[in-house]
Protein backbone atom coordinates (compact mmCIF):
# COMPACT_ATOMS: atom_id res chain seq x y z
CA UNK A 1 0.00 0.00 0.00
CA UNK A 2 1.24 3.49 -0.83
CA UNK A 3 1.21 5.78 2.21
CA UNK A 4 2.08 9.41 2.86
CA UNK A 5 4.84 8.18 5.22
CA UNK A 6 6.69 6.73 2.21
CA UNK A 7 6.53 10.13 0.54
CA UNK A 8 8.16 11.66 3.63
CA UNK A 9 10.96 9.10 3.40
CA UNK A 10 11.42 9.97 -0.27
CA UNK A 11 11.71 13.66 0.62
CA UNK A 12 14.24 12.82 3.35
CA UNK A 13 16.24 10.76 0.89
CA UNK A 14 16.34 13.60 -1.63
CA UNK A 15 17.29 16.15 1.03
CA UNK A 16 20.02 13.85 2.34
CA UNK A 17 21.32 13.44 -1.22
CA UNK A 18 21.41 17.22 -1.62
CA UNK A 19 23.23 17.49 1.72
CA UNK A 20 25.78 14.93 0.54
CA UNK A 21 26.51 16.82 -2.71
CA UNK A 22 26.94 20.05 -0.73
CA UNK A 23 29.18 18.30 1.77
CA UNK A 24 31.49 17.15 -1.03
CA UNK A 25 31.75 20.76 -2.22
CA UNK A 26 32.41 22.00 1.32
CA UNK A 27 29.28 24.14 1.36
CA UNK A 28 28.83 23.43 5.06
CA UNK A 29 25.77 25.58 5.80
CA UNK A 30 23.76 24.14 2.92
CA UNK A 31 24.85 20.60 3.82
CA UNK A 32 23.89 21.06 7.47
CA UNK A 33 20.57 22.71 6.65
CA UNK A 34 19.37 19.98 4.30
CA UNK A 35 20.66 17.24 6.60
CA UNK A 36 18.77 18.57 9.66
CA UNK A 37 15.67 18.96 7.50
CA UNK A 38 16.06 15.39 6.21
CA UNK A 39 16.24 14.05 9.78
CA UNK A 40 13.18 16.08 10.86
CA UNK A 41 11.20 14.85 7.83
CA UNK A 42 12.13 11.20 8.28
CA UNK A 43 11.72 11.28 12.07
CA UNK A 44 8.40 13.16 12.08
CA UNK A 45 6.22 10.15 12.76
CA UNK A 46 8.49 8.99 15.59
CA UNK A 47 8.29 12.45 17.21
CA UNK A 48 4.50 12.66 16.96
CA UNK A 49 4.02 9.09 18.23
CA UNK A 50 6.31 9.78 21.18
CA UNK A 51 4.38 12.95 22.03
CA UNK A 52 1.11 11.03 21.91
CA UNK A 53 2.67 8.60 24.42
CA UNK A 54 3.70 11.56 26.64
CA UNK A 55 7.41 11.30 25.87
CA UNK A 56 8.42 14.88 25.23
CA UNK A 57 12.15 14.51 24.62
CA UNK A 58 11.92 13.67 20.86
CA UNK A 59 9.70 16.71 20.27
CA UNK A 60 12.10 18.89 22.24
CA UNK A 61 15.00 17.60 20.15
CA UNK A 62 12.96 18.39 17.02
CA UNK A 63 12.49 21.91 18.43
CA UNK A 64 16.28 22.19 18.81
CA UNK A 65 16.57 21.05 15.17
CA UNK A 66 14.19 23.81 14.07
CA UNK A 67 16.29 26.37 15.92
CA UNK A 68 19.39 24.96 14.18
CA UNK A 69 17.64 25.54 10.83
CA UNK A 70 16.90 29.13 11.86
CA UNK A 71 20.57 29.66 12.75
CA UNK A 72 21.85 28.09 9.51
CA UNK A 73 19.42 29.77 7.13
CA UNK A 74 20.98 33.29 7.08
CA UNK A 75 24.35 31.64 6.34
CA UNK A 76 23.13 30.05 3.11
CA UNK A 77 24.70 32.37 0.57
CA UNK A 78 23.71 31.94 -3.03
CA UNK A 79 26.72 30.56 -4.85
CA UNK A 80 27.02 29.93 -8.54
CA UNK A 81 26.14 26.31 -9.25
CA UNK A 82 27.49 24.67 -12.38
CA UNK A 83 24.90 24.28 -15.10
CA UNK A 84 25.02 22.44 -18.38
CA UNK A 85 26.38 24.47 -21.26
CA UNK A 86 23.79 26.85 -22.72
CA UNK A 87 24.47 25.81 -26.34
CA UNK A 88 23.79 22.17 -25.45
CA UNK A 89 20.53 23.24 -23.79
CA UNK A 90 19.54 25.27 -26.85
CA UNK A 91 20.20 22.30 -29.13
CA UNK A 92 18.07 20.03 -26.94
CA UNK A 93 15.32 22.64 -26.76
CA UNK A 94 15.17 22.83 -30.57
CA UNK A 95 15.14 19.05 -30.89
CA UNK A 96 12.59 18.29 -28.16
CA UNK A 97 10.28 21.32 -28.45
CA UNK A 98 6.90 20.98 -26.76
CA UNK A 99 7.74 17.42 -25.70
CA UNK A 100 9.59 19.08 -22.80
CA UNK A 101 6.23 20.08 -21.31
CA UNK A 102 5.00 16.46 -21.27
CA UNK A 103 6.68 15.26 -18.06
CA UNK A 104 5.83 18.54 -16.32
CA UNK A 105 2.15 18.14 -17.17
CA UNK A 106 2.27 14.64 -15.66
CA UNK A 107 2.71 16.10 -12.16
CA UNK A 108 -0.73 17.75 -11.85
CA UNK A 109 -2.34 15.14 -14.13
CA UNK A 110 -1.29 12.05 -12.15
CA UNK A 111 -2.04 13.85 -8.86
CA UNK A 112 -5.53 14.65 -10.11
CA UNK A 113 -6.12 11.07 -11.27
CA UNK A 114 -5.05 9.66 -7.90
CA UNK A 115 -7.19 12.22 -6.04
CA UNK A 116 -10.28 11.35 -8.09
CA UNK A 117 -9.93 7.62 -8.68
CA UNK A 118 -7.22 6.43 -6.24
CA UNK A 119 -9.85 5.14 -3.85
CA UNK A 120 -11.08 2.64 -6.45
CA UNK A 121 -7.69 1.08 -7.24
CA UNK A 122 -7.63 -2.32 -5.56
CA UNK A 123 -5.13 -5.11 -6.24
CA UNK A 124 -5.71 -8.53 -4.69
CA UNK A 125 -8.38 -7.14 -2.37
CA UNK A 126 -6.00 -4.50 -0.97
CA UNK A 127 -6.34 -0.77 -1.60
CA UNK A 128 -3.28 0.57 -3.40
CA UNK A 129 -3.57 4.04 -1.87
CA UNK A 130 -3.95 4.66 1.85
CA UNK A 131 -6.96 6.99 2.20
CA UNK A 132 -5.10 9.25 4.68
CA UNK A 133 -3.83 12.26 2.70
CA UNK A 134 -4.25 10.31 -0.54
CA UNK A 135 -3.91 13.38 -2.78
CA UNK A 136 -0.50 14.16 -1.34
CA UNK A 137 0.60 10.54 -1.74
CA UNK A 138 -0.56 10.89 -5.33
CA UNK A 139 1.52 14.03 -5.70
CA UNK A 140 4.65 12.18 -4.55
CA UNK A 141 3.90 9.33 -6.96
CA UNK A 142 3.31 11.86 -9.75
CA UNK A 143 6.71 13.43 -9.10
CA UNK A 144 8.43 10.04 -9.37
CA UNK A 145 6.59 9.25 -12.61
CA UNK A 146 7.38 12.72 -13.98
CA UNK A 147 11.06 12.26 -13.16
CA UNK A 148 11.16 8.91 -14.97
CA UNK A 149 9.35 10.45 -17.94
CA UNK A 150 11.73 13.44 -17.95
CA UNK A 151 14.78 11.15 -17.92
CA UNK A 152 13.28 9.10 -20.73
CA UNK A 153 12.19 12.00 -22.95
CA UNK A 154 15.51 13.80 -22.57
CA UNK A 155 17.67 10.61 -22.58
CA UNK A 156 19.39 11.72 -19.39
CA UNK A 157 21.17 9.52 -16.84
CA UNK A 158 19.26 9.07 -13.55
CA UNK A 159 22.09 10.64 -11.52
CA UNK A 160 21.17 13.96 -13.15
CA UNK A 161 17.85 13.82 -11.28
CA UNK A 162 19.62 14.32 -7.96
CA UNK A 163 22.17 16.79 -9.32
CA UNK A 164 19.57 18.98 -11.05
CA UNK A 165 17.09 18.68 -8.18
CA UNK A 166 19.81 19.77 -5.81
CA UNK A 167 20.67 22.73 -8.07
CA UNK A 168 17.08 23.98 -7.83
CA UNK A 169 16.88 23.20 -4.12
CA UNK A 170 20.04 25.20 -3.40
CA UNK A 171 18.72 28.04 -5.56
CA UNK A 172 15.60 28.15 -3.40
CA UNK A 173 17.68 27.86 -0.22
CA UNK A 174 15.84 28.83 2.96
CA UNK A 175 12.86 30.03 0.87
CA UNK A 176 11.96 26.34 0.50
CA UNK A 177 11.25 26.28 4.21
CA UNK A 178 9.12 29.42 4.47
CA UNK A 179 5.63 27.90 3.90
CA UNK A 180 6.41 25.09 6.36
CA UNK A 181 7.63 27.39 9.13
CA UNK A 182 4.64 29.72 8.67
CA UNK A 183 2.16 26.84 8.83
CA UNK A 184 3.93 25.61 11.96
CA UNK A 185 3.69 29.12 13.41
CA UNK A 186 -0.08 28.83 12.96
CA UNK A 187 0.02 25.86 15.33
CA UNK A 188 2.15 27.75 17.85
CA UNK A 189 -0.18 30.75 17.66
CA UNK A 190 -3.16 28.51 18.34
CA UNK A 191 -1.50 26.88 21.36
CA UNK A 192 -0.37 30.18 22.88
CA UNK A 193 -3.63 32.12 22.57
CA UNK A 194 -2.51 34.52 19.84
CA UNK A 195 -5.58 33.76 17.72
CA UNK A 196 -7.89 34.48 20.63
CA UNK A 197 -6.14 37.79 21.38
CA UNK A 198 -6.32 38.95 17.74
CA UNK A 199 -9.99 38.01 17.45
CA UNK A 200 -10.80 39.90 20.69
CA UNK A 201 -9.03 42.90 19.22
CA UNK A 202 -11.13 42.61 16.06
CA UNK A 203 -14.31 42.21 18.12
CA UNK A 204 -13.64 45.65 19.60
CA UNK A 205 -13.34 47.22 16.17
CA UNK A 206 -16.14 45.72 14.08
CA UNK A 207 -19.69 44.44 14.59
CA UNK A 208 -18.79 40.73 14.51
CA UNK A 209 -22.42 39.65 14.24
CA UNK A 210 -22.41 40.89 10.67
CA UNK A 211 -20.92 38.26 8.37
CA UNK A 212 -20.20 40.96 5.80
CA UNK A 213 -18.18 42.98 8.30
CA UNK A 214 -16.14 39.88 9.18
CA UNK A 215 -15.49 39.10 5.50
CA UNK A 216 -14.30 42.66 4.91
CA UNK A 217 -12.16 42.63 8.06
CA UNK A 218 -10.54 39.34 7.01
CA UNK A 219 -9.95 40.42 3.39
CA UNK A 220 -8.67 43.90 4.14
CA UNK A 221 -6.63 42.52 7.03
CA UNK A 222 -4.94 40.10 4.63
CA UNK A 223 -4.20 43.01 2.27
CA UNK A 224 -2.92 45.29 5.02
CA UNK A 225 -0.64 42.68 6.60
CA UNK A 226 0.62 41.61 3.17
CA UNK A 227 1.43 45.22 2.28
CA UNK A 228 3.37 45.67 5.54
CA UNK A 229 5.19 42.33 5.40
CA UNK A 230 5.48 41.99 1.62
CA UNK A 231 4.36 38.38 1.84
CA UNK A 232 0.84 36.94 1.79
CA UNK A 233 2.09 33.63 3.21
CA UNK A 234 3.15 35.39 6.41
CA UNK A 235 -0.15 37.25 6.69
CA UNK A 236 -2.20 34.07 6.32
CA UNK A 237 -1.60 32.36 9.71
CA UNK A 238 -2.06 35.63 11.63
CA UNK A 239 -5.32 36.64 9.98
CA UNK A 240 -6.80 33.17 9.67
CA UNK A 241 -6.04 32.31 13.30
CA UNK A 242 -7.35 35.68 14.48
CA UNK A 243 -10.31 36.37 12.20
CA UNK A 244 -10.91 33.53 9.73
CA UNK A 245 -11.24 30.65 12.18
CA UNK A 246 -12.97 32.18 15.23
CA UNK A 247 -15.24 34.67 13.49
CA UNK A 248 -15.93 33.41 9.98
CA UNK A 249 -15.68 29.62 10.31
CA UNK A 250 -16.80 29.04 13.90
CA UNK A 251 -19.20 31.96 14.38
CA UNK A 252 -20.69 32.33 10.89
CA UNK A 253 -20.15 28.81 9.50
CA UNK A 254 -17.93 29.73 6.54
CA UNK A 255 -16.52 26.96 4.32
CA UNK A 256 -12.81 26.66 5.28
CA UNK A 257 -11.56 25.59 1.82
CA UNK A 258 -13.18 28.54 0.04
CA UNK A 259 -12.21 30.96 2.78
CA UNK A 260 -8.57 29.81 2.81
CA UNK A 261 -8.19 29.89 -0.95
CA UNK A 262 -9.84 33.28 -1.44
CA UNK A 263 -8.15 34.68 1.67
CA UNK A 264 -4.73 33.82 0.28
CA UNK A 265 -5.63 35.26 -3.14
CA UNK A 266 -6.86 38.45 -1.47
CA UNK A 267 -3.44 38.66 0.14
CA UNK A 268 -1.89 38.28 -3.33
CA UNK A 269 -3.81 41.44 -4.35
CA UNK A 270 -1.94 43.18 -1.54
CA UNK A 271 1.35 41.90 -2.99
CA UNK A 272 0.59 43.94 -6.11
CA UNK A 273 0.44 47.15 -4.01
CA UNK A 274 3.60 46.96 -1.96
CA UNK A 275 7.27 47.84 -2.51
CA UNK A 276 7.97 45.34 0.31
CA UNK A 277 7.47 42.53 -2.24
CA UNK A 278 10.79 43.48 -3.78
CA UNK A 279 11.26 40.43 -6.02
CA UNK A 280 8.10 41.20 -7.90
CA UNK A 281 7.79 44.96 -7.73
CA UNK A 282 11.25 46.48 -7.24
CA UNK A 283 13.61 44.07 -9.02
CA UNK A 284 11.84 44.56 -12.39
CA UNK A 285 12.11 48.35 -11.96
CA UNK A 286 15.88 47.92 -11.92
CA UNK A 287 15.90 45.28 -14.66
CA UNK A 288 13.80 47.42 -17.00
CA UNK A 289 15.67 50.63 -16.10
CA UNK A 290 12.52 52.46 -15.03
CA UNK A 291 13.01 55.90 -13.44
CA UNK A 292 10.62 55.59 -10.47
CA UNK A 293 10.73 52.86 -7.82
CA UNK A 294 6.96 52.49 -7.91
CA UNK A 295 6.46 52.34 -11.68
CA UNK A 296 5.52 48.65 -11.74
CA UNK A 297 3.12 49.09 -8.82
CA UNK A 298 1.52 52.02 -10.65
CA UNK A 299 0.95 49.81 -13.69
CA UNK A 300 -0.69 47.00 -11.71
CA UNK A 301 -2.50 48.45 -8.69
CA UNK A 302 -5.76 48.99 -10.58
CA UNK A 303 -5.94 45.32 -11.58
CA UNK A 304 -5.19 44.45 -7.95
CA UNK A 305 -7.88 46.78 -6.58
CA UNK A 306 -10.59 45.48 -8.93
CA UNK A 307 -9.61 41.90 -8.17
CA UNK A 308 -9.76 42.67 -4.46
CA UNK A 309 -13.40 43.72 -4.84
CA UNK A 310 -14.11 40.57 -6.88
CA UNK A 311 -12.47 38.40 -4.21
CA UNK A 312 -14.42 39.98 -1.36
CA UNK A 313 -17.64 39.48 -3.30
CA UNK A 314 -16.76 35.85 -4.11
CA UNK A 315 -15.91 35.25 -0.47
CA UNK A 316 -19.19 36.73 0.74
CA UNK A 317 -21.38 34.94 -1.79
CA UNK A 318 -19.61 31.54 -1.93
CA UNK A 319 -18.21 30.80 1.50
CA UNK A 320 -21.53 30.67 3.37
CA UNK A 321 -23.28 28.73 0.62
CA UNK A 322 -21.12 25.62 0.14
CA UNK B 1 -3.07 41.92 35.34
CA UNK B 2 -5.16 39.17 33.75
CA UNK B 3 -6.03 41.47 30.86
CA UNK B 4 -2.35 42.15 30.26
CA UNK B 5 -1.63 38.41 30.19
CA UNK B 6 -4.43 37.98 27.66
CA UNK B 7 -2.87 40.47 25.23
CA UNK B 8 0.76 39.51 25.81
CA UNK B 9 0.91 36.72 23.15
CA UNK B 10 0.27 39.42 20.53
CA UNK B 11 3.99 40.16 20.87
CA UNK B 12 4.48 37.11 18.62
CA UNK B 13 2.49 38.82 15.87
CA UNK B 14 4.52 41.98 16.41
CA UNK B 15 7.76 40.01 15.92
CA UNK B 16 6.51 38.55 12.62
CA UNK B 17 5.32 41.91 11.29
CA UNK B 18 8.45 43.80 12.36
CA UNK B 19 10.80 41.03 11.21
CA UNK B 20 9.32 40.86 7.73
CA UNK B 21 8.99 44.65 7.45
CA UNK B 22 12.65 45.07 8.42
CA UNK B 23 13.65 42.37 5.90
CA UNK B 24 15.37 40.03 8.30
CA UNK B 25 15.79 36.44 7.13
CA UNK B 26 12.23 35.07 7.48
CA UNK B 27 13.10 31.65 8.95
CA UNK B 28 14.68 32.96 12.19
CA UNK B 29 11.97 35.65 12.37
CA UNK B 30 9.24 33.01 12.39
CA UNK B 31 11.06 30.82 14.92
CA UNK B 32 11.70 33.79 17.23
CA UNK B 33 8.02 34.75 16.94
CA UNK B 34 7.09 31.25 18.06
CA UNK B 35 9.45 31.43 21.05
CA UNK B 36 8.18 34.91 22.01
CA UNK B 37 4.52 33.93 21.93
CA UNK B 38 5.36 30.80 23.94
CA UNK B 39 7.16 32.84 26.61
CA UNK B 40 4.33 35.39 26.63
CA UNK B 41 1.85 32.58 27.24
CA UNK B 42 3.88 31.57 30.28
CA UNK B 43 5.28 28.31 28.92
CA UNK B 44 8.60 26.83 30.03
CA UNK B 45 11.57 26.44 27.66
CA UNK B 46 10.99 22.68 27.47
CA UNK B 47 7.33 23.17 26.60
CA UNK B 48 8.18 25.75 23.95
CA UNK B 49 10.79 23.49 22.31
CA UNK B 50 8.34 20.60 22.24
CA UNK B 51 5.58 22.83 20.86
CA UNK B 52 7.83 24.12 18.07
CA UNK B 53 9.14 20.62 17.30
CA UNK B 54 5.67 19.09 17.16
CA UNK B 55 4.19 21.91 15.08
CA UNK B 56 7.08 21.71 12.63
CA UNK B 57 7.12 17.97 12.03
CA UNK B 58 3.33 17.75 11.77
CA UNK B 59 3.61 20.20 8.84
CA UNK B 60 6.28 18.24 6.97
CA UNK B 61 3.82 17.58 4.12
CA UNK B 62 4.63 21.14 3.02
CA UNK B 63 7.99 19.87 1.84
CA UNK B 64 6.32 17.65 -0.77
CA UNK B 65 6.89 20.27 -3.43
CA UNK B 66 10.64 19.58 -3.33
CA UNK B 67 9.89 16.25 -5.03
CA UNK B 68 8.92 18.21 -8.17
CA UNK B 69 12.44 19.67 -8.38
CA UNK B 70 14.37 16.67 -9.82
CA UNK B 71 11.91 16.31 -12.74
CA UNK B 72 11.84 20.05 -13.46
CA UNK B 73 15.63 20.22 -13.08
CA UNK B 74 16.14 17.45 -15.63
CA UNK B 75 13.79 19.24 -18.04
CA UNK B 76 15.69 22.49 -17.51
CA UNK B 77 18.94 20.66 -18.22
CA UNK B 78 17.41 19.64 -21.55
CA UNK B 79 16.47 23.23 -22.41
CA UNK B 80 13.00 23.78 -20.89
CA UNK B 81 13.73 27.45 -20.16
CA UNK B 82 15.27 27.95 -23.60
CA UNK B 83 12.21 26.35 -25.18
CA UNK B 84 9.82 28.65 -23.31
CA UNK B 85 11.95 31.62 -24.39
CA UNK B 86 11.88 30.53 -28.05
CA UNK B 87 8.16 29.95 -27.77
CA UNK B 88 7.50 33.45 -26.48
CA UNK B 89 9.82 34.90 -29.12
CA UNK B 90 7.53 33.37 -31.74
CA UNK B 91 4.77 35.77 -30.62
CA UNK B 92 6.68 38.55 -32.41
CA UNK B 93 4.33 40.17 -34.91
CA UNK B 94 1.29 40.26 -32.66
CA UNK B 95 -0.30 43.59 -31.82
CA UNK B 96 0.54 45.08 -28.42
CA UNK B 97 -2.71 44.09 -26.77
CA UNK B 98 -2.67 40.56 -28.18
CA UNK B 99 0.98 40.03 -27.28
CA UNK B 100 0.34 40.98 -23.65
CA UNK B 101 -2.85 38.94 -23.43
CA UNK B 102 -1.26 35.81 -24.90
CA UNK B 103 1.71 36.24 -22.56
CA UNK B 104 -0.66 36.61 -19.60
CA UNK B 105 -2.45 33.40 -20.58
CA UNK B 106 0.81 31.47 -21.08
CA UNK B 107 2.16 32.72 -17.76
CA UNK B 108 -1.01 31.72 -15.91
CA UNK B 109 -1.14 28.26 -17.48
CA UNK B 110 2.57 27.57 -16.86
CA UNK B 111 2.12 28.65 -13.23
CA UNK B 112 -0.88 26.34 -12.90
CA UNK B 113 1.39 23.48 -14.00
CA UNK B 114 3.92 24.44 -11.36
CA UNK B 115 6.35 25.92 -13.89
CA UNK B 116 6.36 29.38 -12.29
CA UNK B 117 10.10 29.90 -12.54
CA UNK B 118 10.63 29.18 -16.24
CA UNK B 119 9.31 32.67 -16.96
CA UNK B 120 9.78 35.85 -14.95
CA UNK B 121 11.24 39.34 -14.90
CA UNK B 122 14.83 38.24 -15.48
CA UNK B 123 14.02 35.16 -17.56
CA UNK B 124 11.45 36.48 -20.05
CA UNK B 125 10.27 40.07 -19.35
CA UNK B 126 13.54 41.94 -19.66
CA UNK B 127 15.09 39.98 -22.56
CA UNK B 128 11.90 39.27 -24.53
CA UNK B 129 8.53 40.63 -23.57
CA UNK B 130 9.55 44.25 -22.99
CA UNK B 131 11.46 44.71 -26.28
CA UNK B 132 8.73 42.85 -28.19
CA UNK B 133 6.03 45.02 -26.63
CA UNK B 134 7.95 48.17 -27.49
CA UNK B 135 8.28 46.96 -31.06
CA UNK B 136 4.58 46.14 -31.25
CA UNK B 137 3.64 49.55 -29.83
CA UNK B 138 5.75 51.35 -32.41
CA UNK B 139 3.76 49.78 -35.21
CA UNK B 140 1.43 52.75 -34.71
CA UNK B 141 3.85 54.57 -37.00
CA UNK B 142 5.84 56.74 -34.64
CA UNK B 143 8.50 55.92 -32.04
CA UNK B 144 7.57 55.85 -28.36
CA UNK B 145 8.66 58.79 -26.26
CA UNK B 146 10.50 58.12 -22.99
CA UNK B 147 7.37 58.25 -20.84
CA UNK B 148 5.49 55.85 -23.13
CA UNK B 149 8.43 53.46 -23.31
CA UNK B 150 8.57 53.32 -19.51
CA UNK B 151 4.80 52.80 -19.34
CA UNK B 152 4.99 49.88 -21.77
CA UNK B 153 7.86 48.28 -19.84
CA UNK B 154 6.11 48.68 -16.49
CA UNK B 155 2.92 47.22 -17.94
CA UNK B 156 4.90 44.17 -19.14
CA UNK B 157 6.28 43.60 -15.63
CA UNK B 158 2.78 44.02 -14.17
CA UNK B 159 1.40 41.48 -16.63
CA UNK B 160 4.04 38.96 -15.59
CA UNK B 161 3.24 39.42 -11.89
CA UNK B 162 -0.50 39.07 -12.38
CA UNK B 163 -0.13 35.98 -14.56
CA UNK B 164 2.11 34.29 -12.02
CA UNK B 165 0.19 35.19 -8.86
CA UNK B 166 -3.22 34.18 -10.11
CA UNK B 167 -2.07 30.99 -11.80
CA UNK B 168 0.15 29.41 -9.17
CA UNK B 169 -2.56 29.07 -6.54
CA UNK B 170 -4.34 26.56 -8.76
CA UNK B 171 -1.30 24.23 -8.67
CA UNK B 172 -1.79 21.90 -5.73
CA UNK B 173 1.87 21.25 -5.00
CA UNK B 174 2.54 24.93 -4.45
CA UNK B 175 3.30 26.27 -1.00
CA UNK B 176 0.07 28.30 -0.91
CA UNK B 177 -2.29 25.34 -1.17
CA UNK B 178 -0.24 23.16 1.17
CA UNK B 179 0.13 26.04 3.62
CA UNK B 180 -3.65 26.49 3.75
CA UNK B 181 -4.18 22.76 4.20
CA UNK B 182 -1.45 22.48 6.84
CA UNK B 183 -2.71 25.48 8.77
CA UNK B 184 -6.21 24.05 8.99
CA UNK B 185 -5.01 20.58 9.95
CA UNK B 186 -3.19 22.16 12.93
CA UNK B 187 -6.63 23.38 13.99
CA UNK B 188 -8.35 20.02 13.49
CA UNK B 189 -9.91 20.74 10.09
CA UNK B 190 -8.84 18.22 7.42
CA UNK B 191 -9.23 19.49 3.85
CA UNK B 192 -8.50 18.05 0.42
CA UNK B 193 -5.78 20.08 -1.36
CA UNK B 194 -7.82 19.72 -4.53
CA UNK B 195 -10.77 21.65 -3.05
CA UNK B 196 -8.49 24.54 -2.08
CA UNK B 197 -6.87 24.66 -5.52
CA UNK B 198 -10.24 24.47 -7.27
CA UNK B 199 -11.66 27.48 -5.43
CA UNK B 200 -8.75 29.53 -6.77
CA UNK B 201 -10.10 29.10 -10.31
CA UNK B 202 -12.82 31.82 -10.24
CA UNK B 203 -10.22 34.39 -9.17
CA UNK B 204 -7.78 33.13 -11.82
CA UNK B 205 -10.43 33.69 -14.50
CA UNK B 206 -11.43 37.08 -13.08
CA UNK B 207 -7.77 38.14 -12.97
CA UNK B 208 -7.35 37.26 -16.65
CA UNK B 209 -10.50 39.12 -17.69
CA UNK B 210 -9.80 42.26 -15.67
CA UNK B 211 -6.20 42.52 -16.80
CA UNK B 212 -7.08 41.69 -20.42
CA UNK B 213 -9.58 44.58 -20.49
CA UNK B 214 -6.99 46.90 -18.95
CA UNK B 215 -4.49 45.69 -21.57
CA UNK B 216 -6.82 46.60 -24.43
CA UNK B 217 -7.44 50.05 -22.94
CA UNK B 218 -3.72 50.55 -22.36
CA UNK B 219 -2.82 49.53 -25.94
CA UNK B 220 -5.52 51.87 -27.26
CA UNK B 221 -4.11 54.74 -25.23
CA UNK B 222 -0.57 54.12 -26.50
CA UNK B 223 -1.83 53.85 -30.10
CA UNK B 224 -3.93 57.00 -29.74
CA UNK B 225 -0.96 58.97 -28.40
CA UNK B 226 0.83 58.83 -31.74
CA UNK B 227 1.28 62.35 -33.11
CA UNK B 228 0.11 61.17 -36.55
CA UNK B 229 -2.61 58.85 -35.27
CA UNK B 230 -4.64 59.82 -38.33
CA UNK B 231 -3.19 56.76 -40.06
CA UNK B 232 -5.86 54.29 -39.01
CA UNK B 233 -4.29 51.27 -40.68
CA UNK B 234 -1.63 51.20 -37.99
CA UNK B 235 -3.86 51.08 -34.90
CA UNK B 236 -2.48 48.11 -32.94
CA UNK B 237 -5.83 46.87 -31.72
CA UNK B 238 -7.48 46.58 -35.11
CA UNK B 239 -8.98 43.11 -35.27
CA UNK B 240 -7.70 40.58 -37.77
CA UNK B 241 -4.59 42.52 -38.61
CA UNK B 242 -2.05 40.60 -36.61
CA UNK B 243 0.44 38.51 -38.48
CA UNK B 244 0.45 35.16 -36.78
CA UNK B 245 3.61 33.17 -36.25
Amino acid sequence: MLKIEQAYWLIALFLAGAAWLNLRERRWSHAGFWLVLAVLTAGGKYVLDATAAHHHLPAQLAGVGVIALAVLSPRMKRGQLVERDVSAREADAKRLGHRLFGPAVLIPLVTLLVALFGGYVVIGGVRVFDPVRMTLTGLALACVIALIAALWVTRTKPAAGLAEGRRLLDTLGWAALLPLTLAALGGVFAATGVGAAVSDLVRMMIPVNSALACVIAYGLGMVLFTVIMGNAFAAFPVLTAGVGLPLLIHLHGANPAILGSLGMLTGYCGTLFTPMAANFNIVPVALLELPNQNDVIRAQWKTGAMLLVVNLALMYFLTFRF
Amino acid sequence: MTTLLHWLPLLGVLVVVAGFALRFNPVPVVVVAGIVSGLAAGKSIGEILALIGNSFVSERALLLFVLTLPAIGVLERAGLREHVTNWIARLRGLTLSRLLMVYLAIRQILAMLGLYDVAGHAQTVRPLLAPMAEGAAEKRGSPLNTQERNDVRAFCAATDNIGRFFGEDVFIALGAVLLIQGFYSQHGIELEPLQIALWALPTAIAAFMIHAIRTVLFARRIAGNAPNSATPALRPDDAGKSESC
